[in-house]
This record gives C-alpha cells, structure tokens and sequence, in this order.
C-alpha cells in the first residue's frame, strides 16, 4: 500500500467517523466543530483527487466562513444563561430506515457499476489554475456571472432578514 | 492508487447521515448542518467522476458551483433562525406551530 493510498484511506475514515459522530453528539457547538472536521478530510480528498482548485475553495468557503457563520448562529440562539446550546433527538426509527435503505440503494448501485482502471496518475497538468481560469472567463462565464448575482442577492437579503428591525409585535423591551 | 468506488461509497455513507440528522435533530442549526453535509456528498462525486476524464474541467466547476450556493443557501437560512429565534425565543422547528402573530 503507498504513501498516497494510506493517506487517502486515513481522509476518508476521518470523514466517515466524524460525520457519523454528528449523529450522536447533543451539543451544538461540537456539532459544528465535527463537521468542520469532516469537510477539512473531504479537502484532502479533493487534493488526492487531483482537484487542489475545489479543494483550496472547500477550505477558504468552509473553515473560514461558513464554520464562523454557524458559530455566531449558535451564540446569537442560545439564551444568555451560559449553558451550551444542546440539541434533542427524535424518530430513531424512521431515520435508520430511510438512512440505511438509501445507503444500501447506493452502494448497491455503486457496486454494480464498472468505472475504468480508478484515479491513476494523469499527466500532470502543469498549470491548472490558469486553465481554470481561462475556462471561468470563456466557456463558464454565464454561470460565473450568475453566481455572483446570486452572492449579492443573497448578501443583501441576508443581511436585510436578520437585521434588528422591529417587527410591529415584537416587545420593545428585549 | 485508489479506486473511484470508493469515493464513492464515501458520499453514499455523507449523504444518508446528512439524511438522518436531518430527520433526526431537533434543531434548525443542526438540520443545515445535515444539508450542508449532504451538498458535500454531491460534490465529492462529481469530483470522483471527473477523474475518469483528465483534461476536462466541468465536474469540478459543477462542485465549485455547487459550493457557491451552499455558501448562499446557509447564509440566509441562518438569517431566517435568527430572525424566528428573535420572534419565538426558540430555534426547534416542531414548536413553531403558528403562521400568524
């Protein structure tokens, strides 16, 4: 087994656990931390599958905005009084049926299938991020432009649906 | 080197435990944690599947895509839990029973 398959198979049992572990975690804020965890292993997943662009992309989006996001959700809705946000569960039963007869439609699926030889080492393709730069400018700018479109608007309602505007019955007081 | 399958297998198991915390928490945070888990296991199959072409770039940027609106879907969907937490001093969907003030 080399170095590269090691690595690979090490990404993706951390992944699994820890995606797993959100199932039985009751604090929020672990929650969040194990799923930063999970997508951090799916990053270098991505590295081993030759995609370093989606991959850096994963880490920045990620770890640097969507985990701060979720964790200013989780502060802004715990109430003051210091304990950690926990979190219930319910319908065990109707969860492990839906979850594990997907998975075993899938794998069923997948294990059916034949794809060629596996991720073997292609040429390398020396400059990858000007490639992929060129094709954003030139074959993928409607969706580009879309994309950015759709960050504004979002932005803009985001920051209008949160915002401390009172509604007409909500207390004045707190 | 690895085999594709079983990246594969790997978004197969993210996406039904996204599944099933969605279905399971009681939480609105921890159900867009589900989401977001499942969008991850849809982008790292189009990651495996364009390893099987080199030299084409288009499931990547389907993933890149796919983030951009991830990133958009939780932004406002934690604006909409602050905004009914403020309301209804809670952020568990099944006690929010009323449309109306």
């Amino acid at each position: 087994m080399s170095l590269a398959s090691l690595i690979f198979y090490f990404f993706e049992a951390m992944a699994a656990l820890s995606a797993i572990s959100i199932l039985f975690v009751r604090n929020v804020f672990y929650g969040a931390l194990l799923l930063i965890v999970c997508l951090l292993c799916i990053a270098g997943i991505y590295v081993l599958a030759f995609a370093e662009f989606i991959a850096v992309t994963q880490i920045l989006v990620y770890a640097g905005g969507i985990l701060v996001l979720i964790i200013f959700g989780i502060m802004l809705t715990s109430r003051i009084s210091g304990k950690p946000l926990m979190v219930t569960n319910r319908n065990w039963f109707a969860a492990l049926l839906v979850g594990g007869f997907f998975f075993a439609l899938l794998v069923t699926l997948f294990s059916k299938q034949e794809f060629s030889a596996g991720i073997a080492k292609t040429e390398t393709h020396e400059n990858m991020i000007q490639s992929i730069g060129i094709l954003l400018m030139s074959d993928f700018i409607l969706p580009f432009e879309i994309a950015g479109m759709l960050l504004l608007l979002a932005l803009i309602g985001s920051a209008v649906t949160a915002s401390f505007m009172k509604s007409k019955n909500e207390d004045v007081s707190r | 080197m690895f085999p594709v399958e079983h990246i594969l297998y790997l978004s197969a198991l993210l996406f039904s435990v996204g599944l099933m915390i969605v279905i399971i928490k009681r939480n609105a945070i921890v159900v867009l944690l589900g989401i977001e888990l499942m969008l991850n296991a849809s982008n790292l199959n189009m990651v495996a599947f364009n390893t099987l072409h080199p030299g084409l770039f288009s499931g990547q940027f389907f993933a890149l895509f796919v983030i951009i609106v991830a990133v958009c879907e939780t932004a406002v969907g934690l604006a909409i839990v602050l905004r009914v937490y403020r309301h209804y001093q809670t952020s568990v969907p099944d006690q929010i029973t009323e449309l109306k003030d």
